[in-house]
């Protein structure tokens, strides 16, 4: 049972007391000193080699998009590493909860595992990793200096990181919620779930879906309003393309769940009845609202992986991407549909036949444009010359695992259907088959495929491969069981079961969760090692893969103003019409570059916000309206900051250019 | 289309055996497609064929992935290498039209078969070719889900149980089900497929079964803490049994489940053993779904009635009281917020409207395969739907 806490609120501490802290629980004490030493670590080495001077004016105030993209891929590892563990002890506790056994984990411990684990795969790992993949490429890919609004992008990135902080405080202090991760009324509400929990829930993912929504906006304006001479909307490059339509669903959805969490907010805060059983709330109301942002939300996270996928598939089979019109018309399809479709996920709840066949139907209508991009990366290869470097691996691996997840998919959406296998582990199965098989695929695609822009040198290929089959292998032994299992009438979210004969499906999906975790060590050793040996694998040249976009044009990494000159584009695939067409880099004539200066205010504000989240969370109502005051006071104070650019002079620009001129004569010459 | 249809359709019972055939699948008690309830079947065999039907497009595109991947790598300078050819209408054609084609089969079988299999439909057949008799009334059961177990009442046998559940082999079932807190979903595999279960809300479904035996129930939405042990025996018995199974359940310890009873047997528990109630108020389960089993609290149809005449204006809110029973708390953890436990209070009660009066929609005659015509579940009761002679029916399997 959850801990008791003091009913009455305290006027300096509110709700926080010493019962917050869950010193009962072997596992998160042990957590937490882990944490606690690593994190002195850290602090320590940062210290002895005097960087914190350097991260804070080349990091953390940065308003550079490469580097806050990289700080996303960054927050997104280190949530992914998080929510992996949570994944791995569910997996110990399903395959050892048999013949009576309660397991290692107690209700209230599991319940806020499987509930952080889906909040934090989805907002804390997914999102930051498709916000930083396109952080980082669109304005390379579209021939820009930057983002629109750079000073906005730095502030997105520290309110995702500040939702982060508070869900990764709730291990440690006081609970998180115990509800599944999209918190259902009216298990949600205040009187169910009158502790702590919903509310570190409600108050990261809303202090993270202003950084969200700020940055969706971002990048719109950017890809519309910054596009290099010549690039028509219809000349863009397809990640460009999938990463606009992904855009503009957050921006249109995630106001919905800022909207239904504020309802929920009042009915726990306030005392309304928005989604209360009793005096007119509506539950169902909580939960077609939530699913309207909640179905487009994994079209936005697939969609940018589709556009990486086609890069990748077009650079590496050495061919333009074929059906480059239908790849786009079947993207603008997919994004306007992902609106029609949020009911299939509770065609139980009794809306009637017609309307379910409405949803149905218009659930497998998406697969249409699905199936057509497919056939387009297929024809890709069709008369191609395919390298199998490690991103088209990836993409060949997705391909084939992705078509089974769609096609459970659709199966799922025949109403019939859905009634005997809604909530099974038959759905976890293909809700994990697309989003492993696809952003996580597509994600590992464009890690190897991009890093090397990013910093300059290759991969490490060995254990890339080792991290690939791992990861290959793992998912299908991990999840082809979990499908089997919902065939058997397994329901999703059990702590402990009752058939022994169930018992050895979970033993098969926890051995492949373990192939997993190999995997991801693998991965994390592919990084060490391949910083490690980062002079033999340099690629002096910025073009490693003879790629076909403009991100290839320049050098590896980027200048800070990314393009001295700002391109004209001829072709779709911008890059290569210059190189066919021999076009010649500048090397002589810059002029001063205006470029948008650092600032801390970004940081400042998250910080404050994340107080803030905390106080409201821990009923310290003094310190919720001091820091929001503090909030309003900053954001003020920053329209008085007037040093908000500078210009790279021409000289250094030359001299960054002649570099780079040197750089490529090595490197043609050896 | 419709032709084809059927042809797919009779083609289906085949299908059961190709995917027991599969040495994976066979053997490991896949109770969703090998059930032992008529709707189940037929929604364990829709999974089956829409399966099929994906696999058409499916299985080429997997095998054609593979072969590209292979002839066009890098080294096999033989194959053809057309860098610039990035487009052919005729391709494209093919490309859009083939997931095209399947989804219209796929949608046509949706429609058809959502409105067939509706939860809310009574049944028209018991078992493929053999239609339900006119003067067959299906045997009516109430659900609640409680923290954490099942409630069923029994309104014609004038009895209740807790975490049991029997019913008479090839009878049809009707289920009304709510709940008392939080959102459940009843779910019994081998019978049919889930509803949800709704505090305040009344759900219906209709199932039947073909083959005695007992089965698992549970909930398939997850409830808190207790979720987990929220099991239950799905008994499935001989007409003469179910007698005797009633027979049992009357001379239960438990006595009467009356308001005072219910109040008490929705605490918060876990693993419940099965309990037997020997009678029942009458129209509790109307009660509980109007969310007015607590003494002097107002039901929601006459808040819903009173609302749907203006109101009771300012005065309405003299009229809300804070609890003096407090099932909320009972759910283990202590501190909630005073006010949010409050309620209407009755202001004068019209009699519990039940919603059981009637069938709620008309069994449905499948022979013609067509779901566009089928009048909705709310429409007037139709007398034609069941005079088809039985050769007609139960084509659809």
């Amino acid at each position: 049972m959850a801990s008791t806490l003091p009913t009455e609120t305290h006027p300096i501490l509110g709700k926080l007391s010493m019962s917050a802290f869950p010193l009962h629980e072997p596992i998160v004490v042990a957590t937490f000193v882990a944490v606690v030493l690593g994190g002195l670590g850290v602090v320590a080495l940062l210290t002895k080699f005097k960087l914190w001077g350097y991260l804070w004016k080349e990091w953390f105030t940065t308003v550079d998009h490469k580097r806050i993209g990289i700080m996303y891929m960054i927050l997104g590892l280190i949530m992914f590493l998080r929510g992996f563990a949570d994944a791995i002890m569910m997996r110990i506790q399903q395959a050892i909860a048999f013949n009576g056994s309660e397991g290692y984990l107690n209700a209230h411990h599991y319940d806020q595992i499987f509930t952080a684990h889906g909040v934090i795969m989805i907002f804390f790992v997914a999102m930051p990793f498709i916000t930083g993949l396109m952080n980082y490429l669109v304005p390379l890919q579209i021939g820009a200096r930057d983002v629109s609004f750079p000073f906005l992008n730095n502030f997105s990135f520290w309110m995702t990181t500040a939702g982060a902080v508070l869900v990764m405080i709730s291990l440690f202090v006081g609970e998180f919620a115990q509800t599944g991760w999209l918190a259902y009324p009216p298990l949600s509400g205040s009187t169910y779930s009158p502790n702590v929990g919903v509310d570190y829930y409600i108050w990261a993912l809303q202090i993270a879906g202003v950084g969200t929504t700020l940055s969706g906006i971002n990048l719109i304006v950017t890809i519309l309003k910054l596009r290099a001479p010549g690039m028509g909307l219809m000349k863009m490059p397809v990640f460009t393309w999938t990463s606009l339509c992904a855009n503009v669903l957050i921006v249109a959805s995630f106001p919905v769940l800022t909207a239904v969490l504020a309802l929920l907010t009042l009915d726990r805060y306030v005392g309304t009845n928005f989604f209360t059983n009793d005096l007119g709330g509506s539950p169902m109301m909580y939960i077609n609202l939530i699913w309207i942002w909640g179905h487009p939300e994994v079209y936005i996270l697939i969609l940018p992986l589709f556009g990486v996928f086609s890069e990748v598939a077009s650079t590496f089979s050495g061919k333009r991407l074929f059906g480059y019109t239908s790849m786009v018309y079947a993207t603008i399809c997919i994004t306007i549909l992902s609106y029609l479709v949020w009911l299939h996920h509770f065609f139980t709840m009794g809306s009637g036949a017609s309307v379910n066949s409405f949803f149905g139907i218009a659930t497998m209508v998406i697969s249409i444009p699905t199936g057509a991009k497919l056939f387009n990366w297929l024809f890709t290869m069709y008369r191609g010359r395919i390298r199998y470097e490690l991103p088209m691996m990836w993409t060949i691996a997705f391909m084939l695992t992705f078509v089974i997840g769609g096609m459970t998919g659709v199966l799922l959406a025949v109403p019939p259907a859905d009634f005997v296998l809604h909530n099974s582990l038959f759905l976890i199965a293909h809700f994990h088959n697309v989003i492993i098989g696809g952003v996580l695929f597509g994600l590992f695609a464009a890690i190897n495929f991009w890093w090397p822009k990013a910093f300059g040198y290759k991969l490490d290929v060995f254990w890339g491969k080792i991290s690939f089959w791992c990861w290959v292998v793992g998912f299908w032994m991990a999840f082809m069981p979990l499908y089997i299992l919902g065939l058997m009438g397994v329901t999703r979210r059990m702590r402990v079961f009752d058939d022994p004969s169930l018992q050895i499906w979970f033993v098969v999906a926890g051995i492949g969760a373990a192939i997993l975790a190999v995997g991801v060590a693998a991965m994390l050793v592919q990084f060490a090692v391949s910083i490690w040996r980062r002079k033999e694998l340099r690629d002096e040249t910025g073009d490693p893969w003879n790629g076909r976009t403009l991100e290839w044009a320049t050098s590896s990494p980027p200048p800070d103003y990314n393009f001295a000159f700002t391109p004209n584009i001829r072709d779709l695939d911008a890059w290569h019409d210059m190189k066919q067409s021999g076009a010649q880099r500048h090397t002589s004539g810059f002029k001063d570059i205006h470029m948008p200066s650092n600032t801390g205010t970004g940081i400042i504000l998250s910080g404050l916000c994340l107080v803030m989240g905390f106080a409201l969370i821990w009923h310290i109502w003094w310190l919720a309206a001091g820091s929001f005051a503090a909030v309003i006071a900053g954001a003020i104070y920053h329209t008085f900051n007037y040093k908000r650019d500078f210009y790279i002079s021409a000289t250094t620009v030359t001299e960054t250019e002649d570099a780079r001129t040197r750089q490529l004569a090595d490197a043609a010459g050896a | 289309m419709l032709s084809q249809l059927s042809k797919t359709h009779a083609r289906l019972r085949l299908l059961p055996l190709v995917a027991a055939s599969l040495p994976l699948l066979s053997g490991c008690g896949l109770v969703v497609l090998e059930p032992a309830g008529d709707v189940a079947q037929q929604q364990g065999d829709l999974i089956v064929l829409s399966t099929m039907l994906m696999l058409l497009v499916i299985v080429p595109v997997m095998l054609l992935t593979i072969y590209f991947a292979w002839r066009y790598r890098q080294k096999n300078k033989q194959a053809t290498y057309k860098p610039d050819w990035d487009h052919s209408t005729q391709l494209e054609l093919v490309i859009w039209a083939a997931p095209l084609l399947i989804i219209i089969c796929l949608g046509a079988v949706t429609w058809v078969s959502t409105h067939l299999l509706d939860p809310y439909r009574p049944l028209a057949r018991t078992a493929p070719g053999q239609p339900v008799a006119e003067d067959v009334k299906p045997l009516e059961v109430n659900v609640v889900a409680l923290d954490w177990k099942w409630l069923f009442i029994y309104p014609e046998q004038g009895v209740a149980t807790v975490n049991e559940f029997a019913a008479p082999v090839d009878r049809p079932i009707r289920f009304r089900i709510s709940a008392s807190s939080v959102m459940n979903s009843f779910y019994i595999p081998a019978l049919a497929g889930q509803v949800y279960a709704m505090p305040g809300m009344e759900t219906k479904l209709h199932g039947v079964f073909n083959k005695t035996g007992e089965f698992e129930g549970f909930s398939a939405n997850y409830s808190g803490a207790g979720f987990s042990n929220m099991r239950f025996a799905a008994k499935s018995l001989s007409a003469a049994d179910f007698d005797q199974w009633v027979a049992k359940v009357k001379g239960g310890q438990e006595g009467t489940l009356d308001r005072m009873a219910y109040l008490k047997l929705e605490t918060p528990s876990e693993k419940e053993p099965a309990r037997h109630f020997a009678s029942v108020e009458p129209n509790i389960f109307d009660a509980i779904v109007n969310m007015c089993v607590e003494p002097g609290k107002m039901c929601a149809h006459d808040m819903m009635s009173i609302d749907a005449k203006g109101g009771a204006g300012i005065a309405g809110i003299q009229n809300v009281r804070e609890v003096t029973y407090d099932k909320l708390a009972a759910r283990g953890t202590g501190d909630f917020a005073r006010w949010s436990v409050r309620y209407v209070a009755a202001l004068c009660s019209s009699p519990l409207m039940s919603t059981n009066a009637g069938p709620d929609a008309t069994p449905v005659n499948p022979a013609p395969l067509s779901g566009a015509g089928l009048p909705r579940p709310d429409a007037a009761p139709q007398k034609t739907a069941l005079a088809v002679p039985a050769a007609v029916t139960g084509t659809i399997s």
